[in-house]
């Protein structure tokens, strides 16, 4: 594994390690797992090579590469390696490539030049009378993205939920890669769309390590003061979300109108709620003033005493923790396995977080906040944490800002050739990976994005097993999972 | 009784409205108008209706017949006057087999269709009911046992809250607290389900008619408002005592209809919704407390303790 990887976020792979041998790749991926490595990306590229990322905390990026097996087919490495299901699945269904013995390889997203249609997805069902069925979507109540459901009911409770995606498939990962790689920040922002600012960063930063450009501590600060302001306006919906849900008005209505107060402060800043045209590769469009400094400290101050009282409300009325209570409980074994990261894992205890495990400037002593019962109560209580320690983190980030201009940002030159980047971002959601491969003429050859929701979904689909099917909208919501960020 | 009659067919939308407004005003927003209601069912009653291809005539038509018999039930309810527009003795009866007949029509209409939604909502209205109705013929039985028996009216107009006597007290307050509950899971409201939820998976009343729209959805709209009217009427007259005028009672009424819509309003805005697996044990409340007044009484009847 004499692999030349720079041990910091982004990753940047000068020189990319030689093509292994089919049984040495798998052997070298199984090796790492047994260390406590974690897959960021498992994927075929288009000149017909497997690329396997496997990290872990602290350590440098292990890069693995190997061409596409003889006759398409390998022995899976899910049955081992559960992390790997979802990755084997989208190989099989972009290259054909199959995972022999993989425990459910079925589509992912039907892409274009879909094998099958989306009408005809082979669904689990039963033969039993004593199940029902209940299909949901996609098309949904409220203004939500489209994505089936497929719940297999006995009674009021729920035996089984298929989760069926695919119908926000854009083919972003082939638009990205297609032309100048540096123009591409919409894009990226619009890969899910609440989380432009968490795609649009770990886009920034890939690009840039491909150039070979580092952007100024001031523009960085910046970056992490947009991230930590979405993670904020985010929290705050889903709050707001899960109190609609349990029909909880007060909650309801008052962290809706929080959120709105946060998401101003963005659009003070760059003239959009959502972040949307805020960075940019090489550095920033809109820098923070002195004035604008004070003013978003002073609105922060205030809303945050808000926040605490109606999360205090929230989290002592009897009514709204009889609902959140052992409510669509993930366990820690699950989440560790199925490579789940953000609130779905750490509301398990499980301590990942991006900004921890790959480290940039800002976040040099963060340590995650975790929270144990894996319940809705834990996903929501660890959004309230989360609030209290981004604005923290904004307070002090804003304490140590120079006032910067968006002229303080850097212009990028060409990226290079037959190189490769890796960034990771902890977006509100949880761990985004992106990965960009250079051609020989420094065209992108590979753009490939991994959204938290994708792992995550299937957390979803555990969590709730024997739940009364009432409780499913409530257990959705506090996943709150992207699905467009799961169909790129 | 051309009061009665305006009531029964203005109130019920209004007492909607009302409950609306004040979970609005809790909110901190401005909220629509308390005639909201009106100008809904104006709009449904304008429209045309669209039929799922899998939808028989029992769809058509149970709306319109759940509608005449939750109307012919409030004539039998006292409604701002010193008796029921209709009544009989032994009317309670009917009163409730017209309120049963109008419950399985609608949940007829519901399997009709054949959507996993409405079958599940069916369910859930269907169960409450096993636990509804032998609480409110357990009440009745109450009252007549107290003042004698005679129509549905003369029973809830006799019996007034007396102050200077606590049993007279003892029966009002624990009556009227369980029709309250029966309001509240009758009318389909917070916390027993949320009239105002977008997720079908949740619902009770509201996912019985996904598929109903036009003329029947604005009878739909109606004959939910007019149920929840005829609980909050019931229980208005414990406030009004014998021998008022009958402006008074019309005045007392709409006074008690208005505070009980605010109330209702407020427990929506107060409570979160409970979870449909616990909705069956807290049905039972009413029950438990139609059999407590029952017990008093017997306990009063036999000299006290």
């Amino acid at each position: 594994m004499d692999t030349n990887v720079l041990n910091k976020n982004p990753f940047l792979i000068l020189k990319q390690p030689g093509l292994m041998e089919i049984a040495d790749f798998y052997t070298a991926i199984r090796q790492l797992s047994a260390l406590g490595y974690f897959p960021l990306f498992y994927f075929g590229t288009s000149g017909g090579e497997l690329l396997c990322g496997m990290a872990k905390p602290e350590l440098p990026l292990e890069l693995l590469r190997t061409a596409f097996p003889d006759n398409r087919q390998y022995p899976s490495l899910s049955t081992d390696i559960p992390a790997f299901h979802i990755f084997e699945r989208e190989l099989y269904e972009e290259h054909g490539i199959e995972a022999v013995g993989h425990p459910w390889l079925k589509p992912l997203r039907y892409p274009a030049g879909a094998k099958a249609q989306m009408d005809d997805y082979p669904f689990f069902s039963s033969e039993s009378s004593a199940l029902h069925e209940v299909g949901v979507g996609p098309v949904h109540a409220g203004v939500i993205e489209p994505g089936h459901f497929r719940i297999i009911c006995h009674g009021e409770t729920v035996e089984h939920l298929e989760i069926q995606l695919g119908y926000q498939h854009r083919g972003v990962c082939k638009l990205l890669a297609d032309g100048d790689i540096r123009t591409k920040m919409q894009l990226a922002e619009a890969i899910a769309g609440d989380t432009a600012i968490g795609h649009g960063l770990a886009y920034c930063m890939a690009v840039e390590a491909l150039c070979g450009v580092q952007v100024s501590p001031a523009i960085q600060t910046v970056r992490s003061i947009a991230l930590e302001l979405e993670r904020i306006g985010m929290h705050l919906a889903d709050l707001s979300a899960l109190a609609g849900d349990i029909a909880y008005l007060s909650g309801q209505n008052f962290f809706a109108a929080l959120r709105t107060t946060v998401i101003n402060s963005s659009l003070a800043i760059c003239g959009s709620r959502f972040g949307k045209r805020w960075l940019k590769p090489g550095g920033v469009n809109y820098g923070i003033s002195a004035e604008q400094n004070k003013v978003l400290r002073n609105t922060l101050k205030i809303a945050e005493e808000q926040i605490d009282n109606c999360t205090k409300a929230l989290f002592a009325d009897a009514g709204v923790l009889n609902r959140f209570d052992s409510t669509g409980s993930l366990s820690l074994k699950m989440v560790q396995e199925l490579n789940m990261s953000g609130i779905t894992a750490k509301a398990c205890g499980y301590a990942v977080d991006a900004r921890k495990d790959f480290p940039i400037r800002e976040y040099a002593d963060f340590q995650p906040l975790i929270q144990n019962s894996g319940d809705v109560y834990a996903r929501a209580k660890l959004r309230n944490v989360e609030i209290k320690q981004s604005l923290e983190m904004i307070y002090f980030m804003l304490s140590t800002l120079p006032d910067t201009k968006a002229e303080d940002s850097t212009v990028l030159s060409a990226p290079g050739a037959d190189i490769m980047a890796v960034s990771v971002v902890e977006g509100w959601r949880g761990r985004i990976v992106h990965v960009i491969k250079t051609a020989a003429d420094g065209s992108t050859e590979q753009y490939k994005v991994y959204d938290p929701s994708l792992h995550n979904w299937f957390g979803l689909a555990l969590a709730v097993r024997n739940e009364g099917i009432s409780d499913f909208p409530l257990c959705n919501k506090s996943f709150d999972l992207s699905y467009c960020g799961a169909d790129l | 009784m051309i009061v009665s009659m305006i009531l029964i067919l203005v109130l019920p939308l209004l007492f909607m409205g009302i409950i609306t407004k004040t979970k609005a005003v809790w909110a901190g927003r401005k909220g629509a108008t308390i005639l909201q209601p009106f100008y809904t069912c104006a709009k449904l009653l304008g429209k045309t209706e669209v039929h799922s291809h899998s939808s028989s005539h029992i769809f058509r038509w149970a709306p319109s017949l759940a509608l005449a018999a939750t109307f012919v039930a409030a004539l039998l309810v006292p409604f701002g006057a010193k008796s029921a527009v209709l009544g009989f003795r032994g009317d309670f009866f009917l009163f409730m087999s017209l309120l049963a007949l109008a419950k399985a029509v609608m949940v007829l209409a519901a399997m009709d269709v054949g959507s996993s939604f409405e079958g599940m909502g069916a369910s859930r209205e269907i169960s409450f009911t096993a636990f509804l109705e032998p609480a409110f013929l357990l009440i009745i039985g109450s009252l007549a046992y107290a003042g004698g028996f005679d129509t549905m009216g003369q029973l809830f107009y006799r019996h007034t809250v007396n102050i200077h006597n606590e049993w007279s007290v003892i029966i009002a307050v624990l009556t009227a607290l369980a029709l309250f509950i029966m309001l509240l899971v009758e009318g389909s409201r917070v916390p027993f389900d949320d009239p105002a939820t977008h997720l079908e998976l949740t619902m009770i009343h509201e996912v019985m008619v996904l598929d109903t729209s036009g003329v029947n959805l604005a009878f739909v709209h109606y004959t939910a408002a007019l149920k929840v009217q005829i609980y909050a009427s019931l229980i208005s007259y414990f406030l009004i005592p014998e021998g008022m005028g009958g402006t008074m009672i019309t005045a007392v009424f709409l006074l008690c209809s208005l505070a009980l819509a605010v109330l209702a309003g407020l427990v929506e805005s107060l409570m979160p919704r409970y979870r449909i697996s616990r909705n069956l044990e807290l049905v039972i409340i009413p029950l438990s407390i139609a059999l407590l007044v029952l017990a008093a009484l017997i306990v009063h009847n036999l000299g006290g303790i």
